[in-house]
């Protein structure tokens, strides 16, 4: 890490590098935020993080259906709004996705990882003035992991069994063992509320940099700041405002005419023209979500692995890379994890486009004909075009791809874990475990490859329980093997979040956990008019 | 002209016959009721037979069986449509259109605020774009054929062709990211002051204004064209009255019947139909509220949405109606 360090110092210092890049990377070598300022403060003479301003974010992905319950949340400004105005007990590190402390101080597993005890800071107000307590812990994680809950963190929460306060500490039971419980408690949703928001659970009463001033649904949001933080790290800016922009087109104008400081969600067909602009900058940040196609493994013809292998030869990767995510992403290898998570397998061979080879399974599968492939706009941006390109590099192994364009509106409901072939995008996940038991244990609801094997149950419910982090990375590795040779996802690339700010705008951290600097764009940040 | 007979105070007539406009506009009044009502069954109906389940959708990939199960008992979608219709309508009847699905607020209270963005843009629109349509439609017809006619025309003709979100963008791009002298984007919020509201829909109106002006334009001049030809319009000019004098005390009149419905389809249109121009100017309108909601299937909103602006176009093609029988004196006195 050291090392990574000084070369970039030097980097910068010759001025091949902008100091946003700096920060980001030096992050990314392993350095806490404050330790990257301090480098680049020692390097280039950088200002402090300064305070004050009116910070703007003009962002997609809101509607006049968003509710202030967290247990609501799903989009992203949503999201944001969570991470401004609330805090989870953990957070995760911005480069490393590794679990560090936020409201929890500290945690401990029993050695069989069955019980955890967590110690939650004594320091710490809500934004009406009460202190919080163990209490309002409990009764918030209670609320999400109800069986009658509406909560998005249920799933997250269904092995817990007991929540209690024991000697003013937290203790979770769970039910089966589980190495990744702080992880898991640093899921948006759960944001710590007074009494666990069950006496008003839209009422945005939290820990958070940021108290909630108006909340229009669908139209904006503003903030201001809570001069009672327990954190002097964070929120710098004196408020915040978020506008709803799902226009693509207006966001940018919004930007380059200088009424908002940061946007998300780039089409990276666009990013090239972006980048002209004098006064905008932009961000991309590397993530765990990714784009591909689905074969489901019971059904006929994409039953016969051969003909899974002949399909994931036939597909160019490097072509997806540079004409669906216009260069913005990494190369996938059919198993849906990337290096941004932690323990990530590593040293499993690249498979890459061979029109030979595919050729080769297609005539051993003994399939003979076209394959259907249905995809839509939403499967994710540019699935239309990435099934063309795949019908194109097919052909050139003599496989034949029928695509069939579905309507957008009800594609997750009609098509995508339904039709046996089709394209799909899927978001981050915090860990690999989380990763693989939402879509690839026999029993999961979403097992959208019907990928069914019982030795690979085994294999991920020995991960969970293993505290021993080398043997676990093992495992892993093994489950990953498995997937990308015997399962039915074809995965061509994981997207890169792309943002874009203005030049007054500093001190964005990318952040692998999500979009947005993970959620904590708002407080991250600060004006430098 | 022929005159109606005098309607005299007869005993013995019914009442129908003593005010025959009034009644005009009462069949008008009622047969709208019944039509609202039709609606009303067609958009439960539609909504209901509409693909997908709000419980999924909603949740989205966070759904999980337990969690979509839970959220539809709460709703209580399994209650047959016959008495979710009715309640649903004796809440419609006194004002309350129930509570959203997806923020559990008051769906009224929402739609009021809405519908309140729409009308004032809607508004600012139709009062620059209706009385320019029909000024320029006069001046077209008063230089008919010449290049003053020849501009509007291929001017308003260029303007209705281009889409309208292409409009909204061009308009941004010169006045707000090039010159910077106009307001983007055009979110309106409570709070705000009103000439910052009105800085604020500088653009949109704008850009509505060039939409609808057209249409309301070339049917202007059409209409007034149509009566220029008639022989006492000849008498007029032979009399030696000015040509804008003719237009606009003696053509006009008689060609306001057409040009009243297209005005008000161009209302309609301003109120029901500029989400795509809402979405561009990022402006919290009722298009851009119907839209989220279908999008999540929340189907008290969509009802809601669906109902209201079904209630705005009969409004106005009804008023359209009863004033294009009181400017008809054929249609004013019926035999």
């Amino acid at each position: 890490m050291t090392d990574e360090i000084n070369f970039l110092q030097r980097r910068m210092m010759i001025g091949a590098m902008s100091r946003r890049d700096f920060l980001g990377r030096a992050m990314a070598a392993g350095a806490t935020f404050s330790a990257a300022s301090a480098l680049f403060a020692s390097s280039a003479n950088a200002q402090e993080p300064k305070k004050g301003g009116h910070l703007r974010l003009g962002l997609k992905g809101g509607a006049s259906t968003d509710s202030l319950d967290p247990a609501t949340y799903t989009s992203s400004v949503m999201f944001v709004a969570g991470r401004t105005w609330g805090d989870t007990l953990v957070e995760t590190h911005p480069t490393t996705g590794a679990p560090v402390p936020s409201l929890a101080e500290s945690w401990e597993p029993s050695a069989d990882a069955l019980v955890w005890t967590f110690k939650i800071r004594k320091d710490v107000k809500f934004h009406n003035g009460d202190a919080m307590k163990v209490e309002d812990v409990v009764a918030t994680l209670k609320r999400h992991s109800d069986e009658a809950s509406k909560s998005g963190a249920l799933g997250l929460l269904s092995s817990i069994t007991g929540i209690e306060s024991k000697g003013g500490d937290l203790l979770i039971t769970l039910k089966e063992a589980n190495a990744d419980l702080p992880l898991i408690l640093s899921d948006y949703h759960l944001l710590i509320q007074p009494n666990g928001g069950l006496d008003d659970p839209s009422a945005p009463i939290g820990t958070g940099p940021y108290k909630l001033t108006n909340f229009q649904p669908g139209v904006r949001l503003t903030f201001e700041r809570n001069k009672d933080d327990w954190r002097s790290d964070r929120g710098y800016a004196d408020s915040v405002e978020i506008i709803v922009m799902n226009d693509a087109t207006a966001r940018v104008a919004a930007l380059s005419s200088g009424q908002v400081h940061l946007i998300n969600s780039i089409d990276a067909k666009t990013v090239g023209l972006m980048k002209r602009a004098p006064k905008v900058e932009v961000l991309n940040t590397p993530g765990k979500g990714f784009y591909s196609f689905l074969m489901h493994c019971d059904t006929a013809p994409f039953d016969n692995n051969d003909l899974r292998l002949a399909l994931k030869y036939a597909i160019d990767r490097e072509a997806m890379l540079k004409q669906v995510v216009g260069g913005y992403g990494t190369i996938g290898n059919d198993y849906p994890v990337n290096e941004n998570y932690a323990l990530a397998p590593e040293g499993i061979e690249q498979r890459t486009y061979d029109p030979d080879k595919a050729a080769f399974h297609f005539k051993k599968s003994g399939h003979s004909g076209p394959v259907v492939l249905r995809t839509a706009e939403s499967a994710f941006p540019g699935a239309v075009d990435a099934a063309v390109l795949f019908q194109q590099n097919a052909k050139k192994a003599g496989i034949q791809i029928d695509v069939k364009r579905e309507p957008d509106d009800g594609y997750w409901s009609n098509v995508w874990n339904v039709q046996p072939f089709c394209a799909s995008y899927w978001g981050a996940r915090p860990t690999q475990d989380l990763r693989y038991s939402t879509s690839y244990a026999s029993n999961a609801e979403w097992n959208d490859t019907r990928f069914k094997r019982p030795d690979f149950d085994k294999l991920m419910l020995q991960a969970r329980s293993e505290l021993d982090e080398t043997k676990r990375k093992e495992i892993y590795r093994q489950m990953a093997v498995m997937v990308r040779d015997e399962g039915g996802l074809i995965l061509p690339v994981f997207n890169d979040f792309l943002n874009a700010t203005s030049k007054s705008l500093k001190g964005f951290v990318h952040d692998i956990g999500n979009d947005l600097s993970n959620g904590y764009v708002a407080s991250r940040v600060w004006l430098d008019a | 002209m022929i005159h109606a007979p005098k309607v005299s105070f007869r005993p013995g007539r019914k009442l129908t016959q003593r005010f025959p406009l009034l009644w005009t506009i009462v069949q008008r009044l009622l047969l709208s009721i019944v039509l609202l009502f039709a609606v009303s069954i067609v958009i439960f109906g539609g909504v209901e037979a509409l693909p997908g389940d709000f419980a999924t959708t909603y949740l989205g990939q966070s759904a999980t069986p337990q969690a979509i199960a839970n959220i539809r008992a709460e709703l209580g979608i399994d209650r047959p449509i016959t008495t979710r219709y009715f309640q649903w309508l004796g809440g419609v009847l006194t004002g309350d259109f129930g509570m959203s699905w997806a923020n559990r607020n008051s769906v009224t209270e929402q739609i009021a605020q809405r519908l309140g963005n729409s009308l004032f843009l809607a508004f600012f629109a139709a009062i620059i774009s209706v009385p320019l349509a029909v000024g320029l439609g006069m001046v077209a017809v008063l230089f008919r054929n010449r290049l003053p006619d020849r501009i509007i025309n291929v001017a308003s003709l260029a303007a209705i062709s281009l889409p309208e979100f292409f409009v909204g963008y061009l308009l941004i791009m010169w006045f707000s990211v090039q010159t910077g002298i106009a307001v983007f984007p055009a979110t309106v919020y409570e709070g705000m002051s009103f000439l910052d509201r009105l800085s604020a829909i500088a653009l949109p109106t704008a850009t509505l204004v060039l939409v609808v002006l057209a249409h309301m334009m070339r049917m202007t001049r059409a209409a007034i064209i149509n009566v220029m030809s008639s022989p006492y319009i000849e008498t007029a000019e032979l009399k030696g009255l000015g040509g804008l004098r003719i237009i606009a005390k003696h053509a006009a009149p008689n060609a306001l019947a057409p040009v009243i419905n297209v005005v008000a389809l161009n209302l309609a249109y301003l109120i029901v139909g500029v989400v795509v121009v809402e979405v561009v100017f990022v402006y919290p309108g009722m298009g851009q509220y119907m839209v989220d909601a279908v999008s999540v299937r929340d189907m008290p909103v969509v009802q809601a949405c669906g109902f209201i602006f079904a209630a705005i176009y009969i409004f106005l093609n009804m008023t359209a109606d009863i004033l294009a029988i009181i400017a008809n004196p054929r249609l004013r006195h019926p035999r």
